[in-house]
């Protein structure tokens, strides 16, 4: 691969003698502060409101305000009764271009449902949040409009989230006991299909 | 014969044959529900519209006879208007539940909307409400909302199964498909129903809502359940271990195979795949601990080498009893015959006593055997040969020193007792097998080997074709195919065998016996060849 050489620009007398620079660089500073000094003197008193000044937030005490369409922490929304929207079409996973969606349908108890995912799980840790299967759903079942952005966690397991964290986003591992008020066969409430991990063959 | 012209090519069609044959005959898809070649002709989804010269009207291929000089065009504008308007009636009451669907990624409702449908919908009506999910068998799951009364689950059970489970019940809108009054669609071909349904209105209980269906690989094989050998493709996921708890395969479907079993298959051998993911050996074993491929061919060649030996002790000779399985290839089978029969002198027989199965004038044998033909042929079953009964007996009376096992349970012969006491009294006793039983964990090797599916080989059905059964995925982890292991200890027995693969032994079986004579794999192809009869056998000698 070729390589091409830059040579810095040599530095004229002016910029030399140093001093003078360090004056034009409090001459910005000077600007900024005093600017927003004035602007937010002026919003306080319900002045000249559409002038934009510069803010600091306090994260994570205070959080920014986020874009309508942003793509945070995805959820799964539900239908009145409690049950999930989603009906494990499997769309998602199939969209899904990281594979971090894992899907097993079951059996419903109402026939005009017919199929819920008994377990649904997506591993944050290799989730590209690229809203592919919020655009995919033919149901709305999946969105990403929790605004939790703060993903973060010990371990890659602890990444990974299952139904009940993903019906009820203030939910967070470890779960005692399945909060899902539907007749769900997880382990949590005590039925054979759990949410564990298979083990992959080989 | 009559000379007809679809889409402007001639071809000359049998009398009596129909327009939508003809066009089948020159690679011309012509749409269909209801028509089905191993049904009668209903004529009543009329999707399959062509347009004939001369005639005012649009017809129906499936059931209109070819005639001298008829000029029909499949693709007109006129006859895609029309299947057009039948799509959208046929949709008009249609739940349109397709993520729910089973069906959904091999749905001809799916597939034509998208070739010639797309229109926009215009009911705007309240759409029939009928059952869902109704179980109307073991192994079915009925969906009136979804059928479009094609029939050609009536037409199974009235002509196929003769069973007449299915009929059409009401008129109109709310016309539906249901079981007459008291019955259940419990025949034993009822799955087959599935198949040939076009539309997710008839749904396999055993695989819903498993997997997608463009999840699936598919593999071309033989049902290896009874002598009959129905040709299959196995439907396997490899790649996400979630959707079955791991099991590999999820469904078995019929291959067309005129001379086997046309569309169909029996529900023994549809739902009959549960052993290959479940219950498999998994780790060689020495005396129920565990050991390697490479500790187990050699323990066992360096007591095999022993066989033929005089025993200082007794003053006779070692000798080895072989248990072989009319499950395995006839390739194996040819193997053992030469490694053991030949080569060492051993007691070999591949006859094992099985209890007789159900069986009927259609696909279903009572030998549950998918290659005790081939085992006949190669000389394992023969009246000279012993049966593993009679090994058993001579192992216990202590006339054999060693013995090997091929997937037999031996339980279904001896009793628990005398199979320990057999174990202890061998010098060599050898399990290879694809699952778990009583016989392997008394051995004193057990050799985890890999099922049908994941291994190259050849079957002969009970009429006597040879068919291959391919090699779906490769086998799990530990385990290894028989022949691989016969070759291995025949290599380190120095018995100059040149082979490498199944096809090559198989070379040198059409070699060695006659009536297996000329046929290669290649020959065989995907839907097997006849072996040399005596009359044919004649007729090449005459000619």
């Amino acid at each position: 691969m070729a390589v091409k050489v830059l040579r810095r620009r040599d530095l004229t007398v002016w910029e030399k003698l140093y001093i003078p620079q360090i004056a034009s660089g409090l001459k910005v500073t000077t600007a900024h502060l005093l600017r927003n000094l004035l602007l937010h003197s002026a919003h306080r008193l319900g002045l000249l409101q559409n002038r934009r000044a510069a803010v600091t937030f306090q994260y994570p005490e205070e959080l920014r305000p986020l874009a309508p369409r942003f793509r945070s922490r995805h959820r799964l929304t539900v239908r009145d009764d409690g049950t999930p929207r989603c009906v494990g079409c499997m769309l998602c996973e199939t969209v899904c271009p990281a594979h971090c969606i894992t899907i097993v349908a079951g059996e419903h108890p109402d026939p005009n449902v017919e199929k819920y995912p008994v377990r649904f799980d997506i591993d944050l840790g290799v989730c590209v949040y690229c809203g592919y299967c919020v655009e995919v759903c033919p149901e709305d079942a999946i969105r990403m409009d929790t605004g939790i952005l703060d993903v973060a966690a010990y371990s890659r397991d602890a990444m990974k989230l299952d139904i009940h964290e993903l019906m009820n986003p203030s939910l967070r591992k470890p779960l005692t006991a399945c909060m899902l008020e539907f007749p769900h066969e997880c382990r949590l409430a005590g039925g054979e299909v759990s949410t564990r991990d298979h083990q992959r063959r080989n | 014969m009559p000379t007809l012209t679809i889409d402007g090519r001639q071809i000359d069609s049998p009398d009596g044959s129909t327009v939508i044959q003809a066009a089948e005959t020159l690679g011309i898809f012509i749409p269909r529900y209801c028509y089905h070649p191993g049904l009668s002709i209903a004529g009543n989804c009329r999707i399959c519209l062509i347009e004939v010269e001369k005639n005012p009207k649009l017809q129906i291929a499936c059931n209109t006879p070819v005639a001298d000089g008829m000029v029909v065009h499949t693709s007109s504008v006129k006859a895609d208007e029309g299947r057009r308007a039948v799509l959208e009636f046929l949709l008009a009451n249609h739940p349109l539940d397709c993520p729910v669907c089973d069906q959904s990624g091999e749905c001809d409702l799916q597939n034509f909307y998208m070739n010639f449908g797309l229109y926009d919908p215009r009911f705007r009506e309240q759409k029939i409400k009928k059952k869902k999910a109704v179980a109307v068998g073991p192994h079915v799951m009925l969906d009136q909302e979804r059928c479009i009364l094609c029939s050609r689950c009536v037409r199974f059970t009235d002509e196929i199964s003769k069973t007449g489970e299915f009929g059409i019940f009401n008129r109109g809108d709310r016309a539906e498909v249901g079981l007459y009054p008291g019955q259940q669609l419990d025949n034993p071909y009822s799955g087959n129903v599935v198949d040939i349904c076009p539309v997710g209105a008839l749904t396999d209980r055993d695989f819903r809502f498993k997997a997608r269906v463009w999840y699936l690989s598919s593999a071309p094989t033989v049902c290896n359940g009874c002598a009959q050998g129905c040709n299959v493709d196995v439907h396997y996921v490899l790649d996400r271990p979630h959707l079955n708890d791991g099991a590999r395969i999820l469904r078995v479907k019929p291959r067309y195979n005129a001379d086997v079993n046309q569309w169909w298959m029996c529900d023994e051998g549809r739902y009959g795949f549960g052993w290959i993911d479940k219950g498999r050996l998994t780790k060689v074993r020495r005396q129920g601990a565990g050991a390697t491929w490479e500790q187990a061919v050699a323990g066992i060649t360096e007591e095999l080498t022993k066989v033929g030996e005089r025993d200082p002790e007794r003053g006779t000779c070692l000798r080895l009893g072989v248990i072989a399985s009319p499950q395995l290839t006839n390739e194996e089978l040819f193997l053992i015959r030469e490694i053991f029969q030949r080569a060492l002198g051993a007691r070999v027989t591949a006859s094992v006593p099985m209890p007789a199965g159900n069986s009927d004038n259609f696909l279903i044998r009572a030998d549950k055997n998918p290659n005790t033909h081939g085992a006949a042929l190669i000389g394992l079953t023969d009246a000279t040969a012993p049966d593993a009964a009679a090994i058993v007996a001579e192992t216990l009376e202590g006339q054999l020193d060693a013995l090997w096992v091929f997937g037999y349970d031996l339980t279904k012969l001896v009793a628990d007792e005398d199979l320990q006491r057999l174990s202890r009294s061998l010098r060599l006793f050898v399990f290879s097998g694809t699952n778990d039983n009583p016989t392997a964990g008394c051995s004193h090797w057990a050799l985890p080997t890999a099922a049908y599916l994941e291994k190259e080989g050849t079957f002969v059905n009970a009429h006597g074709r040879v068919q291959r059964i391919g090699r779906a995925f490769p086998p799990l982890s530990d385990s290894r195919e028989d022949w691989r292991v016969l070759l291995e200890i025949a290599g380190r027995l120095n018995l100059g065998f040149a082979w490498r693969s199944p096809e090559e032994i198989f070379q040198a079986l059409a070699r060695s016996v006659t009536p297996f004579a000329g046929l290669t794999y290649e020959r065989i192809g995907l839907h097997g060849a006849s072996l040399m009869t005596d009359a044919s056998v004649a007729e090449v000698a005459v000619t």
